[in-house]
């Protein structure tokens, strides 16, 4: 890993910190639990093309312990942590197939991440009734994605970019 | 974005419609019971309401949070509530069998079980 790689890293850090706070100051409500943007995936999948698969998983590991540390309670970290490492895995194997641009991986990694909440919050609460949100939330989750998608895209072509000089 | 973007985001919309609908019907058809809204904290029932009945419940929990469940109209609705989000109090109102409106933060699930009786609705004395 070269000293550009590294300095990358920390940005990506600081720049997913930072994005989890605002949207945890700008809740996505629309009376369904476990919606969210996912601002912070987008510093993942920038993460994902430019610096490599192990330190975006990295990244993701230690932006939900600072973030659930920070602002949360241990069991907001397991809600995210839960959507975190689903949405991470189908992003890897999306990505491994290859047959997904980014984009398509970005609507794999959000959808997953609502699945991962919805599951925790149906092992905490002991009710089966959440699954009735599953389908709203992988709407959801598909919408937030082709958003996160696009942009990603955006930022990686430039920090590609840097990385060639 | 490539044709198989556009594949898997067509294919994740129409499973999520399909879901949703037959998840309706199923409700619909599921409506033969006297209804009762089940309210649990943390997985323990804390109390069954009749969904015929209008009344205002406060549902206290020992940490001194709370959340108001109301019932009008055979529609259970959570008014008011103690917790940061305030998703259970923005879900709309519920009538049919395993509706439910959930509080994470205080671990409160509301649920409709047996669902809405048709008949009884619709008759007067």
């Amino acid at each position: 890993m070269n000293n550009r790689k590294i300095a990358f890293l920390g940005l990506f850090v600081a720049l997913a910190f930072v994005l989890s706070y605002i949207e945890y100051m700008l809740p996505l409500n629309i009376g369904i639990p476990g919606a969210k943007l996912g601002l912070a995936n987008l510093v993942v999948m920038v993460a994902l093309y430019t610096v490599g698969e192990k330190n975006a998983i990295a990244l993701s590991i230690i932006r939900v312990v600072l973030v659930g540390l920070t602002f949360g309670n241990i069991s907001m970290m397991m809600y995210s942590l839960a959507g975190a490492a689903l949405s991470l895995c189908a992003m890897l194997i999306a990505k491994k197939i290859g047959k997904f641009s980014v984009t398509g991986v970005s609507v794999l990694g959000g959808v997953f991440h609502n699945i991962g909440q919805i599951i925790v919050a149906m092992l905490v609460l002991e009710t089966q009734s959440l699954l009735y949100y599953l389908p709203f939330l992988m709407v959801i989750g598909t919408i937030t994605g082709v958003l996160i998608g696009f942009v990603a895209n955006l930022i990686t072509v430039r920090v590609k970019g840097v990385f060639k000089m | 974005m490539k044709k198989n973007d556009v594949i898997l985001i067509a294919v994740l919309l129409v499973a999520a419609v399909l879901t949703a609908v037959g998840m309706r019907i199923w409700q619909m058809n599921n409506t033969k019971d006297a209804a009762k809204v089940v309210v649990t904290i943390d997985g323990r029932v804390y109390g069954t309401y009749p969904l015929s009945e209008d009344r205002t419940e406060k549902i206290e929990l020992p940490d001194g949070s709370y959340n108001i469940l109301t019932i009008s109209d055979g529609y259970a609705d959570v008014t008011e509530a103690s917790c940061p989000d305030q998703i259970c109090v923005k879900h709309n109102h519920i009538k049919y069998s395993k509706e439910s409106i959930v509080c994470l933060p205080n671990k409160v699930v509301v649920t409709v079980e047996g669902g809405e009786d048709n008949e009884i609705d619709g008759s007067t004395f």
